[in-house]
C-alpha cells in the first residue's frame, strides 16, 4: 500500500467497522454490543518486526510500517493494556513552536499529520487547534520567545510575540494588570497549537494497525531480548518466545530497562510527571496557556474540565504516585494567573513516567546492536510527536536509512557532541 | 514527597533537598588520549536507570547544607540508608 491511498477506510468498510454518522445511528437503533475495535491473536512463533510497548509510538510505528511500507507481519507487545503508559496519561498538547530548526521541522510534520488524522483513519481524534500561548514574565523569557518566534517563522510556522492587551482579548480572565508577583509582559502565540483526545489517538492507530494485519498482544510482558553475535534474533515474553530480526523499543519511561536487555546503555533517566483536572465548568478558556516561570500549564477540555500540568517531579523514579506537594504548588501558581478560579474543585490527579534525555530531544533510529531500534527519549513531549515518530521510525526500519527529519535525533549524537538542545522550549512538561 | 532521615537534622521533607542522581565513578583523565572519549561520554550522558536500589547524591540545601549519599529504591521510593559524604563508615 502506498501513502495517501484511501485503502484503509475501504478495508475497515469491508470488515463492517467503518464509522459514519449513518452507521452510528443504525447501530444506536439496533442496540447490542459494539464490535471489538481490535482482535486477540495467539502469539505467532515468528514476526518480521516486534515492537515493544503498546503506547502511541509503538502503535503508530506499526500502522505506518503497514500502510507506507507494506510490512504487516508485525507484533506490538504490551505488558498491560493499550495506552496504559504516558499515552493515556498526558495532557494532550500539540504544537510545533520549538527552539531548534530540527525540532521545529519535526514537530511541524506531526501537526500536519494530526490535522488529517481523523479523516485519514476514519476515527474522530477531536484535534482542536485553539492556539497555544506561552507567557513571558521577565525580559529574559521575552527575549527567548522572540528568538523562538523567528526560528518558527523561518520555517513558515505561525508563531509571534503578542502584548498583554492582545493576551487579555484572547483570555479575558487572565490577570495582565502587572500587579502579580510574576507580571505578564507578553506571550509567544502559536495559533496552530491545540489539544486532541489522547485516548482516541491511541485507539485509532491500534484499530488501523489491527485492520492491516498487525497483531496487538496485550497483557504480554517482554522479559528478555535474544542477541546472536551483535544481531537481534528475538524476544522472550511472559506468553512465550518469539523470533524476529527487528525489535523496536517504544517503551518511553521503561526504555532503559528494555535497552539494558541487549546491553545498549541509554542517556535517559525516568521521572514522574504529574497532572490534575478540575470539575467541569462552562467553556471560558479557548487557548492552551503555559507559564515557564510559574511551572504550570492549563487547558479546558471539550467537557469543560480544566487540565493542569507542571514540571517533572524533582527526582528520578518509576513510581506513579501523586503528591500533595505538587498539587499545592500547582494551585498556587494557577491562581496567580487566573485568581477567579479560586473556588474551583480538583477532581483527580495522576502521574506518568517520562524518559528524559540530556538535551530534551528524542532518540530515534538504530543502535550498535543490529536490528535493535529505539524510538525513545520522549520526556514530557511525546504525545504530539506520536504520528511523525511512528512515520519516521517505520521508514528507518523499512529502508535501513535514516530519514532527514530524524538525523538530528540519533543516539550517536552524544558521542559526537552534537546535541540538539531543546530545553528552552520543552522544560515545562508538555 | 519523601521523608528523608538526615543524620544531622532528623526527618525532613524531600523538598528541602536537591537531587543530583545516582553516584557514578568519575573516570581518571590521567594519560587520557583525545580519542578515548568513549569513557567520558559514558560518564557525562549515560544513566544507570535500572528499576531497583541505587545510591544517589542529595544535598540538604535548606538544612545542614551537607552532601548525602542516599540508598533509595527507584520503584517503591523506599530509603534504606542516609550517610554524610566524607563521614561514611
Ligand atoms: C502527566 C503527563 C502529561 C504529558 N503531557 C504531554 C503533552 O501535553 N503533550 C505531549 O506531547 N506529551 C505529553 N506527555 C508525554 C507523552 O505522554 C509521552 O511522551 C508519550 O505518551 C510517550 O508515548 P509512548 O508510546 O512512547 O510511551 P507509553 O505510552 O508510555 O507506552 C509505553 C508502553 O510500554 C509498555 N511496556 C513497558 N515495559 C514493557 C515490557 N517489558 N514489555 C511490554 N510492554 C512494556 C508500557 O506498559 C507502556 O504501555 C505527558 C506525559 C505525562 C506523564
Ligand atoms: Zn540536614
Amino acid at each position: 500500500m502506498r501513502q495517501g491511498e484511501p485503502t484503509l477506510a475501504k478495508q475497515a468498510g469491508r470488515t463492517g467497522r467503518k464509522f459514519s454518522a449513518l452507521s452510528l445511528i443504525r447501530k444506536g437503533m439496533r442496540g447490542g454490543d459494539w464490535p471489538r475495535v481490535w482482535r486477540h491473536h495467539d502469539l505467532a512463533p515468528t514476526y518480521d518486526v516486534v515492537i515493544v510497548g503498546g503506547g502511541l509510538h509503538g502503535l503508530a510505528t506499526a500502522h505506518y510500517l503497514a500502510q507506507n511500507h507494506g510490512i504487516t507481519n508485525v507484533a506490538v507487545i504490551e505488558k498491560s493494556y493499550i495506552g496504559s503508559g504516558g499515552s493515556g496519561r498526558n495532557t494532550a498538547i500539540i504544537r510545533s513552536n520549538y527552539l531548534t530548526p530540527e525540532g521545529v521541522a519535526f514537530y511541524n510534520r506531526s501537526v500536519h499529520l494530526f490535522e488529517r488524522l481523523s479523516q485519514d483513519l476514519n476515527f474522530n481524534v477531536m484535534f482542536e487547534q485553539r492556539g497555544h500561548m506561552t507567557l513571558a514574565h521577565s525580559d529574559a523569557s521575552l527575549r527567548t520567545m522572540r528568538w523562538r518566534a523567528e526560528v518558527n517563522k523561518l520555517q513558515g510556522i505561525d508563531s509571534e510575540v503578542i502584548t498583554p492587551e492582545e493576551i487579555q482579548k484572547l483570555v479575558p480572565l487572565m490577570d495582565v494588570s502587572g500587579q502579580a508577583r510574576y507580571p505578564i509582559l507578553g506571550a509567544l502565540w502559536h495559533p496552530p497549537g491545540g489539544i486532541a483526545r489522547h485516548d482516541a489517538v491511541v485507539w485509532t492507530y491500534a484499530r488501523s494497525a489491527d485492520a492491516q494485519g498487525v497483531h496487538l498482544h496485550m497483557n504480554t510482558e517482554v522479559t528478555g531480548i535474544d542477541v546472536k553475535g551483535d544481531k537481534v534474533v528475538g524476544v522472550r515474553t511472559s506468553r512465550g518466545d518469539v523470533s524476529a530480526p527487528i525489535v523496536i523499543n517504544c517503551t518511553a519511561g521503561w526504555s532503559s530497562i528494555i535497552s539494558d536487555m541487549v546491553g545498549v546503555k541509554m542517556p535517559i533517566h525516568t521521572r514522574p510527571l504529574q497532572a490534575a483536572v478540575t470539575e467541569p465548568v462552562k467553556s471560558f478558556l479557548d487557548p492552551v496557556i503555559v507559564s515557564g516561570s510559574l511551572h504550570v500549564y492549563v487547558s479546558q477540555t471539550a467537557r469543560g474540565e480544566l487540565v493542569f500540568g507542571a514540571a517533572t517531579d524533582p527526582f528520578a523514579s518509576y513510581s506513579t504516585r501523586g503528591s500533595l506537594e505538587f498539587i499545592e504548588s500547582l494551585a498556587g501558581h494557577v491562581l496567580q494567573l487566573m485568581p477567579s478560579l479560586a473556588k474551583l474543585r480538583l477532581l483527580r490527579q495522576w502521574a506518568g513516567l517520562c524518559d528524559m534525555t540530556p538535551d530534551f530531544s528524542p532518540i530515534i533510529g538504530p543502535t550498535p546492536v543490529d536490528g535493535f531500534y529505539v524510538d525513545v527519549g520522549w520526556g514530557t513531549y511525546g504525545f504530539k510527536a506520536g504520528p511523525v515518530a511512528g512515520e519516521q521510525t517505520a521508514e528507518a526500519v523499512a529502508t535501513g536509512r535514516i530519514p532527514k527529519l530524524i538525523e538530528a535525533f540519533q543516539l550517536d549524537r552524544f558521542e559526537k557532541g552534537t546535541l540538539t538542545g531543546e530545553k528552552g522550549a520543552a522544560a515545562v512538561g508538555h | 514527597m519523601l521523608l528523608i532521615e538526615c543524620p544531622h537534622c532528623g526527618p525532613r521533607n524531600s523538598s528541602e533537598f536537591s537531587y543530583s542522581g545516582p553516584i557514578k565513578p568519575r573516570p581518571s583523565i590521567e594519560g587520557l588520549a583525545p580519542e578515548d572519549r568513549a569513557e567520558w561520554r559514558r560518564y557525562l550522558y549515560e544513566e544507570d536507570n535500572h528499576a531497583g536500589f541505587a545510591t544517589e547524591r542529595w544535598f540538604h540545601v535548606s538544612g545542614c547544607r551537607k552532601f548525602l549519599n542516599i540508598e533509595r529504591h527507584s520503584v517503591t521510593n523506599e530509603i534504606t540508608s542516609v550517610l554524610t559524604v566524607g563521614e561514611v563508615s
